[in-house]
């Protein structure tokens, strides 16, 4: 059986031959065009029958391109702009302005890390409230000059700490919400990796809501369901299943718009045609949503936000019949 | 089942414990003293212990009792009940556990929304049941806060909510997660309306529902042994490897960081919401 470890294993190959073949100047090229067949082939094994642990895994792959990373490949001219003026800056959750297809936009996105010293830096991708007050704070500049907000989700949560608890981490979160939903001009949100909990929401809220294939959007984390509901650890897959967290499953429940394919092998294998999908996806829904008068695109978004969940009515009598 | 005992003793929170009574139970022992009490009495005191003063956890039903106008309390709660998005199974299947929470509590989900008059001011008033599920937010609970500052809208009163809660449903999944976004926009369309909004964070408000309606209140008011923090200890241990100080995450330690206007013990909850909505009252600009 193919596993992810066997997958890295033969992908650190191929690049070791073609590092070897670039900088060396070696006659390698039939060895590595072997390589490269016999780990297409088992990729199309793996990815045929993708568990949703195996996307679990894959949204937090090491290689996983990276916020600034595709930042940096979808838009022109990505300006960043730091700080929540008032706590500092953190650099777990960036923003700046930049230009789409030459229009100007406001990006926000989650940063992970690579190296120890990076991921330290980003704190795994986890912001605090000085993040998510920066976040709502770039929110006001989409509002007020009107530009189009998109943001690239990535986080396994929010930061959960003292001092995050100490700055009311979670009353921010509100905010950053509340500010979302009231921009006055169009909004796109892109889960583009792990989109954990009210971490991702925050700023998530958008008019239309994309996923990236492999990509994960959790009320929970599955190692902490399965720590919560099933008091084992070793539950972690099934928890993953059970959770509904991958981008088809998603797009069933109707809680995002459009899962946006990957390369076969996952984002990591292909980081620039990954961006390019991201880029076309983004411009066909801004021009869609450009097309709407403002009320009619606050009115859509009331009603998605409105109308979301899942219940039924009962008669009140038969449910007291039923206990 | 006491949550709080007495201001002098350190680690409260090591008897936090949280029983739910059965309805039908006569007598109560309280483990904070170990006394057995008579329900009837102690719900004529708030259901503070007689003996020690610690506070039994209360039941959607009797927080409404305790903080309304005798005959006043109206319920307009929606008759909604979950659904199975997920077809979720744990150690149970979801369905299952929604039966059973629904045997015990009597409710339909965890929430109960009444009109009623809290010292003669009309309000809506949402109060949620930490016994459902821990009070967790999935559909039914989002749609019913929905429903409820809706309806303080119409009437043009004052929006009440207990919050008790131990985070979004996990078995609902991402429309869990939902419903903060979603309760937070309806706060919006209160907010337009002028409507006062009151939050009172009860043991224990935490998690998605900490992190959206509950902090976008006007005025918030945390009772006395409550607990109110985003994320639980165990993953902020694991996480960061930090240790927490004492007083983390009680209505002290929230009121000393700007969270709440007002830590009440419980049995002045009532006069307080009172006093409150008094000062709200009349005369405000542009009529
Ligand atoms: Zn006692």
């Amino acid at each position: 059986m193919v596993d992810e470890g066997t997958l890295k294993a033969l992908e650190d190959k191929v690049a070791e031959l073609k590092r070897l073949i670039q900088q060396d100047g070696l006659e390698l090229s039939e060895e590595l065009s072997l390589l490269e067949r016999k780990l297409e082939e088992l990729r199309r094994e793996y990815f045929a029958k993708l568990s949703d642990w195996d996307r679990v895994k894959l949204a937090r792959h090491e290689r996983r391109p990276t916020g600034i990373e595709l930042v940096e490949k979808v838009f022109d001219d990505f300006y960043e702009l730091r700080g929540d003026r008032l706590l500092g800056d953190d650099q777990a959750l960036r923003g700046g302005l930049a230009k789409l297809g030459g229009k100007p936009v406001v990006v926000l996105f989650h940063q992970k890390g690579r190296t120890l010293e990076e991921q330290r830096r980003y704190r795994f991708g986890m912001a605090g409230p000085a993040g998510y007050r920066k976040a709502a704070r770039l929110m006001g500049i989409a509002d007020r000059l009107r530009l189009p907000l998109i943001s690239l989700v990535d986080t396994p949560g929010a930061y959960p700490g003292v001092e995050a608890e100490s700055h009311n981490i979670a009353g921010t979160i509100a905010r950053s919400i509340e500010t979302m939903l009231s921009v006055r001009a169009p909004t796109v949100a892109v889960i583009v990796g792990e989109g954990g909990s009210g971490g991702a929401v925050a700023i998530a809220c958008a008019d239309r809501v994309l996923m990236l294939e492999y990509a994960i959007y959790s009320v929970i984390s599955p190692e902490g369901a399965a720590a919560i509901l099933w008091k084992d650890q070793k539950a972690t897959p099934k928890a993953a299943e059970a959770l509904g967290l991958s981008a088809p499953k998603l797009r069933a429940l109707g809680v995002i718009d459009e899962v946006l394919p990957e390369p076969l092998g996952g984002a990591h294998t292909d980081p620039d045609a990954t961006a390019d999908t991201i880029r076309e996806a983004l411009m066909r829904h801004l021009d869609e949503l450009f097309s709407l008068p403002l009320d009619e695109l606050l009115a859509l978004r009331y009603k998605r936000y409105r109308d979301v969940g899942s219940y039924r009515e009962i008669e009140t009598g038969s449910f007291l019949q039923d206990l | 089942m006491p949550i709080w005992k007495d201001e002098k003793k350190k680690n409260r929170r090591d008897y936090v414990e949280v029983t739910p009574s059965r309805a039908e139970d006569l007598w109560l022992r309280c483990q904070s003293c170990g006394e057995l009490v008579f329900r009837k009495k102690l719900a004529q005191n708030s259901y503070i212990c007689p003996h020690c003063g610690a506070y039994f956890f209360l039941s959607a039903e009797e927080r409404i009792a305790s903080l309304v106008d005798e005959g006043s309390a109206a319920d307009v709660t929606a008759p909604l009940v979950a659904n199975d998005p997920l077809g979720f199974v744990d150690r149970k299947p979801y369905p299952d556990r929604v039966k059973e929470a629904q045997r015990e509590t009597g409710l339909l989900d965890a929430v109960k929304v009444v009109e009623a008059r809290i010292e003669g001011h009309p309000v809506v008033l949402a109060v949620m049941d930490f016994r459902f599920i821990g009070g967790s937010m999935g559909s039914v609970v989002g749609e019913e806060l929905c429903l409820a500052m809706e309806r303080a809208i119409e009437l043009g009163v004052p929006f009440v909510l207990v919050a008790a809660s131990g985070g979004a449903r996990v078995q609902e999944g991402v429309l869990s997660l939902m419903q903060m976004p979603k309760t937070v926009l309806v706060r919006g369309k209160l907010a337009r309306a002028g409507i006062p909004y009151i939050a009172v964070f009860t043991y224990p408000t935490t998690g998605g529902v900490l992190a959206s309606i509950a902090s976008l209140a006007d005025i918030t008011l945390a009772e006395r042994g409550t607990k109110i923090g985003f994320a639980g200890p165990r993953v902020i241990e694991q996480t960061t490897k930090e240790k927490l100080p004492p007083d983390f995450q009680t209505e002290d330690f929230a009121l000393a960081r700007g969270m709440v206007d007002r830590v009440v013990r419980r049995e002045e909850l009532r006069s307080e919401l009172g006093k409150i909505l008094s000062l709200l009252d009349g005369g405000r600009y542009g009529g």
